[in-house]
Order: structure tokens, then C-alpha cells, then sequence
């Protein structure tokens, strides 16, 4: 055994020790796979619960937001571009995958400035770029946001899903339906905005947040930070991932998203409208802001039947509660966001299945 | 300099075909079976089973570090053949080219099969290159066909697979993926991700040795490890057992994989083998493998059970135990 597996194996004998009822919530899409992928949840003692928060950025997506961008899409000479997860997430009557194949021109990349390039080779067609993400992914965006508007590029727009995490964080803590003791706080999304807005949590609401890596190694010991504060009365911000994270968080990276984006009021799906906890093109860029330049109205949301991804999305009931689970709803043939995206709990769940069985 | 391209009337079939296949293709490929340019190839074969695999080959980016399209298409096929048992001898290649390719970069292609075939000892036999229109094809598309010849005593089929059998995977995993999704999507990393394109035909050899210590192997292409482990689990009826930590996985592939939310297992190979042994000659076969070159970095990464018949189960360097399934759709990166 090397030194990793030893200290992870203290570590979980340590949690084991615990016999306090624990619930823990981890609050980054990232989180959620690594923590299905190497079976955490499974060594885990009965009393300490682990449970899925809103850290999917595909998955908050609300449902009108969907809606309204296949209605874009459908507007002539729009091409958009979009990161992978986005094309396969159902609308209330498509999908960015069907609109595809019935003629409209979305492109996947793995850049924003992939988008850029697009639009500077295809000048007498407008592009659009679909701006999906929390913290992390803000700052890429501002960055091309910035850039087009120094070359001038008329036909780039971005259609902003933007999201910031601390507001969602505050609604999970604050939602008496929601039993949560403490948060396994995000890594990267901290990387960018340090760990002052927790500070501001967990003095309100006297529970713990530790900001966590995504190792095995780190998710184990920032579960251990939570349970150690929890069992002893205490309720602080921590940082596991001290590697790369710092009190202050980036400041250019903040700086950029500042100059580019404005807080704004934004639906979430599962958590529905928190109030500044959407990131919109500030007016100096409206011209480049897609949902003003193509006039697309805000859509109702239409529930989709029998899904429940909105009580999956806040930790109310997990993944394999849901009726659909496996069966109706698989990620081949997915009927909510949370089995599409990769970050998805419902996906997690079901691609990493623990073995309950025999070992030989 | 103007650059020559591959224009419609080479496809024609006339004068401007043959100038193709005499310049770039006979001169690349000649061998006396080819030489005297019949409409088929004509030759003989020992006496014994013979094995047969066809492939086509549609890639983007046509050259990769590691390899490109040509070696690519000699090797998919050989592989195919070695996995059967048997020893590659004749191949078959079909072109389809799209008006326009530039004819050095076919030359280049035409050269890097020929090199893969010789180093193999296979010999491109027989030929076909068909042009279609700007926009009907990516660049190049190209089928190949193999035969080889079975020795006496091999049988390598699932079927033969039993509980207690070892499970061997011949070196790090999912370096083409990698390479390919680097490639195209212009990503860089500190160390380059090279593609194991490469030709097993070394593998013959232990074939031939241990007869019917070796139940079966597999190449793990599209879909990767976990997707090959599948297949076989389903047909073998058997149930598999995989270590995580067993699994090679080179710091790049590993690195990288994190960074894109992207699982080793399930990302393409083009130059390892999953073997399933006996485990009374595994200790002799991975010595073996470790004196191949290619196959240096084998390790013993699970074996064969009686139990969850049908599925693959991994143990994660946890100790958890979870079912590791097919490959669901796409695998794409994430997206933060």
C-alpha cells in the first residue's frame, strides 16, 4: 500500500468512527462523478449521507431557458455554438439535437473562442455561443466577450446561461425542507472567487463549509474536515484544496467577469428564481447580449411529466427515488438534464452502479 | 510550386488512373503477387484455418502523432487478425478519395502503410481507389481486408474463458483517444499525447506457444477497455473482476483524462491487447510480453468469476466495489 491508499484508509476508518446522523452535500458536478466513480458513497457508515446539490451548470438550466434557445436556433442564418452536454438536453417539445437534424446549424466546441473563429469565417451569418457555467467557466466568456468587441465582430453574440454558485448555496442552507449539516464546497468555482462568500454563510447559518479538491484523497479529507467541525460544535470555512485555491480567490479572472457580466435575477431549475444569481452581458456589450439582439422572450416553465431532476437538483430525494430512473430515463434516451450532463447525478448514479453482491 | 491534387479523371479509370496506381500506390506496395496487375489477386495459402477482418478507416485529423490514416488502416486490420490467432498474410485496401486531396499527402499515406506492412510481414495484395466529388467525403476514406493463417491447436474464442482465467492488458490505455481529441481539438499538454498506433503481429508468437493457455483476446479500439470487457463478459456468460490501480494509465493520459472529465477506460486503443489466460501460464506469458517492446507495460489487471455473469465489476483504489458498464453515447469532455 503507498502512502495515498494508507492515509485514505485512516481517514476512512476515522469517518467510520462517527456515530452522529450526518448529512453532507456536495455542491460541484465535478464532486458528484468522482464521488460515484470511486464508491465513497458505498464505504460510507449508515449515519453519514451523502447528497447531490444544484453543481451542475446543464442540469440548473430552467426549462424556459431550454425552451427559448430552440426557439433561437430556428431563426435563419443563426449558427450556434454550444458545449457537448447542451444539444442532448430535452425541451418541453425538442431538442437542440432534433433542431439540429431537422436543419438548424449548431456546432459543439470546447472553447468559447472556437466561436470566434466561426464567426469570423462566416461573416454573413450570426453566431451565436451558448455561455453555460458557473465561476469557472465565466471568465473564458468575458475573455471572448472582450475580444470580439476589440475586433468588432458584428455577427457574435453570446446567449448568457451563466450562474454563480453563493446564491444557491444560501437557498440549500436556508430551505427548511433541505436537511443539510455542512457543504463539500466547489474547488474550481473557489479557485476563481476564494472562500469569503462562505464566510458569509456559515456565520449566518452556523453550518460548515469546506472547500474540497477532486481526488479521492481530497474529497475524504474535506469529508473528514466537515464531520470533525460538526461533531464539535463548530461551523467555519475551510479549505481542503489549499493547493490551488487562496482566501482572495483570481482576481484577473474576477476582474473579467465583473467587466463583462452583471448579477441579475435567474430561474434555476429545481431552486426557481434566486435573485442575483445569474450573470447577464453588462449594457456596454448589449449589442453582443443574443436574447436582446434576436428579441427572444422569457418562456414559462413547462414541467416535464414525471421528472423530478427539480428535487434531485436541491437533495430532496436522490437519483434512484425517481420512478424514471433506468428505466424511462436512461443517459441513451434521457428525459431530464440531470441524466444528460456528465456532471448529472442521475448520470453518476447510473454509470457508476454500485455492486452490492458478492465479491467472487 | 502548384500542389497536385487528386482530380475527378483519376478515379476514371483511364490513363490518369493508372498513372495513380503505377507512381503512388505499385511503387509504394510492390510485390510479386501484385506485380502482374491482374483485376484480383491470385495466390497460394498453407493448409489450415484461415482467419479474415475488414475495417474501414474514417479519421479526423488524418496525420496524428503517432501515426496517420495509412498506418492506422494496416494496423486496425492486423490487429484484428492477431486477436484471432492468426498470422496476418494478405491484405486488401480500398480507397475512397475526395476530389482535391493533395497527392503528397496520399503519397504519404500510400508510404506509411507500405513501411507498417513490411515491418508486419503482411503484403498489400490487391487495390481499389475510387474519386468522389468536393464534399462527398472527408479527405480519404480507406477499407482494408486481411487473411491469416491459424496454426494448429489455437482456438481463441469467449467461450473458452473460465472462472479463475487472468485478465492481461498489454500497456497504458487510451493514448489514441487522447492523441485524436488533442489533435482536433488543438489541446496541448506538457508531455505530448502520442497515439499507440502500432502492429501486434508480435503477439503471434505467444499465440503459437501457449496454444490453449490463451482462451482469447481482443483489441480494445472505439469504446476502450471497459467496452471490450463487456462484449466479452456477455459472451463468455462469465462474469469479470478489474483493479482499478492494475490498469495502465501513463501520467499524461491520466492528467489529461481528470482535466476533461474523461474516463481512461472507455477511450480509444490502437496498439494494445486484452488476453485472457489460464492462470497457471500467466506468470510465463506476462514474462514474455515483458520482453516485447510493445507490450512492456502488460499487467494482470482482473480475472474471471462465477459470479454477476454478464457484467464487468471494478474495484476502485478505494476498495469499493462498482459495476463497470458499456459505454453510454458519446464520450465527450465536460464542461467545467
Amino acid at each position: 500500500m503507498n502512502e495515498i491508499s494508507q492515509y485514505q484508509q485512516k481517514l476512512l476508518q476515522a469517518i467510520q468512527k462517527v456515530s452522529k446522523s450526518i448529512t453532507l452535500m456536495e455542491v460541484c458536478g465535478t464532486h458528484t462523478m468522482a464521488i460515484a466513480k470511486s464508491g465513497i458513497r458505498e464505504l460510507l457508515p449508515e449515519n453519514i449521507t451523502l447528497l447531490s446539490g444544484p453543481g451542475c451548470p446543464v442540469c440548473v438550466t430552467s426549462q424556459g431557458d431550454i425552451d427559448a434557445i430552440i426557439e433561437m436556433v430556428q431563426i435563419k442564418d443563426i449558427i450556434l455554438v454550444t458545449f457537448g452536454d447542451m444539444i442532448r438536453v430535452p425541451g418541453t417539445n425538442s431538442s437542440l439535437q432534433e433542431e439540429r437534424s431537422k436543419g438548424a446549424d449548431i456546432r459543439i466546441a470546447y472553447s468559447p473562442l472556437d466561436a470566434l473563429r466561426i464567426a469570423r469565417k462566416n461573416p454573413h451569418k450570426e453566431v451565436v455561443f451558448l455561455g453555460i457555467g458557473f465561476e469557472t467557466t465565466a471568465p473564458a466568456i468575458a475573455i471572448t466577450v472582450e475580444q470580439a468587441s476589440a475586433e468588432q465582430l458584428r455577427n457574435f453574440s453570446v446567449f448568457s446561461l451563466h450562474k454563480v454558485v453563493p446564491p444557491a448555496l444560501e437557498h440549500i442552507f436556508s430551505d427548511q425542507e433541505i436537511r443539510v449539516d455542512g457543504l463539500i464546497c466547489p474547488g474550481h468555482v473557489s479557485m476563481i472567487i476564494g472562500t469569503g462568500p462562505y464566510d458569509i454563510l456559515t456565520e449566518k447559518y452556523k453550518k460548515p463549509c469546506v472547500v474540497t479538491g477532486f481526488e479521492t484523497i481530497d474529497i475524504l479529507e474535506g469529508i473528514y474536515m466537515l464531520i470533525k467541525q460538526i461533531s464539535q460544535g463548530e461551523a467555519k470555512t475551510e479549505t481542503q484544496y489549499r493547493r490551488l485555491v487562496k482566501r482572495e480567490g483570481n482576481l484577473i479572472a474576477r476582474q473579467a467577469i465583473d467587466q463583462v457580466f452583471e448579477l441579475v435575477d435567474a430561474k434555476w431549475r429545481g431552486l426557481g428564481l434566486i435573485e442575483q444569481s445569474g450573470l447577464a452581458l453588462h449594457h456596454a456589450y448589449a449589442e453582443m447580449d443574443a436574447r436582446l439582439k434576436f428579441n427572444i422572450a422569457e418562456k414559462a416553465e413547462i414541467p416535464i411529466k414525471g421528472c423530478v431532476c427539480g428535487e434531485v437538483l436541491t437533495g430532496k430525494i436522490i437519483p434512484t427515488a425517481c420512478k424514471l430512473f433506468g428505466k424511462a430515463c436512461t443517459p441513451l434516451n434521457p428525459v431530464g438534464p440531470c441524466m444528460v450532463s456528465q456532471e448529472g447525478s442521475c448520470a453518476a448514479y447510473y454509470r457508476y452502479t454500485p455492486w452490492k453482491g458478492s465479491n467472487k | 510550386m502548384k500542389q497536385e491534387r487528386i482530380l475527378m479523371a483519376h478515379g476514371s479509370g483511364g490513363l490518369m488512373s493508372q498513372r495513380l496506381i503505377e507512381e503512388i500506390f505499385k511503387s509504394a506496395w510492390d510485390n510479386e503477387i501484385m506485380a502482374p496487375m491482374l483485376d484480383g489477386a491470385v495466390f497460394e495459402i498453407p493448409a489450415g484455418r484461415l482467419a479474415m477482418s475488414t475495417d474501414s478507416f474514417v479519421i479526423t485529423p488524418l496525420f496524428f502523432p503517432g501515426g496517420d490514416i495509412g498506418k492506422l488502416s494496416v494496423c486496425g486490420t492486423v490487429n484484428d487478425l492477431v486477436a484471432c490467432g492468426a498470422h496476418p498474410m494478405y491484405l486488401s485496401t480500398a480507397f475512397i478519395i475526395e476530389e482535391g486531396f493533395p497527392l503528397a499527402d496520399l503519397r504519404r499515406i500510400a508510404g506509411s502503410m507500405a513501411a507498417t506492412a513490411k515491418e508486419t510481414g503482411i503484403k498489400l495484395i490487391t487495390g481499389d481507389t475510387k474519386v468522389v466529388e468536393k464534399g462527398s467525403a472527408d479527405g480519404i476514406f480507406i477499407n482494408t481486408t486481411g487473411i491469416g493463417v491459424i496454426k494448429e491447436g489455437i482456438d481463441l474464442r469467449p467461450s473458452r474463458i473460465v472462472p479463475g482465467d487472468l485478465i492481461i492488458v498489454t500497456g497504458y490505455i487510451g493514448d489514441h483517444g487522447l492523441s485524436i481529441l488533442a489533435q482536433r481539438e488543438g489541446l496541448r499538454f506538457s508531455t505530448p499525447a502520442v497515439s499507440d498506433c502500432a502492429p501486434l503481429y508480435q503477439l503471434t508468437a505467444l499465440t503459437d506457444k501457449y496454444q490453449q493457455a490463451i482462451k482469447c483476446m481482443r483489441d480494445p479500439t472505439r469504446g476502450g477497455l471497459a467496452t471490450v470487457l463487456n462484449e466479452i463478459a456477455q459472451q463468455a456468460g462469465a462474469g469479470i473482476n478489474i483493479t482499478e490501480a492494475a490498469v495502465p494509465v501513463s501520467e499524461v493520459v491520466k492528467g489529461a483524462s481528470d482535466m476533461l472529465g474523461m474516463d481512461p477506460l472507455y477511450m480509444a486503443n490502437e496498439g494494445k491487447m486484452v488476453l485472457f489466460v489460464s492462470a497457471e501460464a500467466s506468470h510465463d506469458i506476462m514474462a514474455d510480453l515483458k520482453k516485447i517492446p510493445l507490450t512492456s507495460h502488460a499487467s494482470i489487471i482482473g480475472e474471471v468469476t462465477s459470479t454477476a455473469t454478464g457484467m464487468v465489476l471494478i474495484e476502485t483504489e478505494l476498495g469499493a466495489r462498482r459495476i463497470l458498464g458499456m459505454l453510454e453515447g458519446e464520450h465527450v469532455p465536460r464542461i467545467c
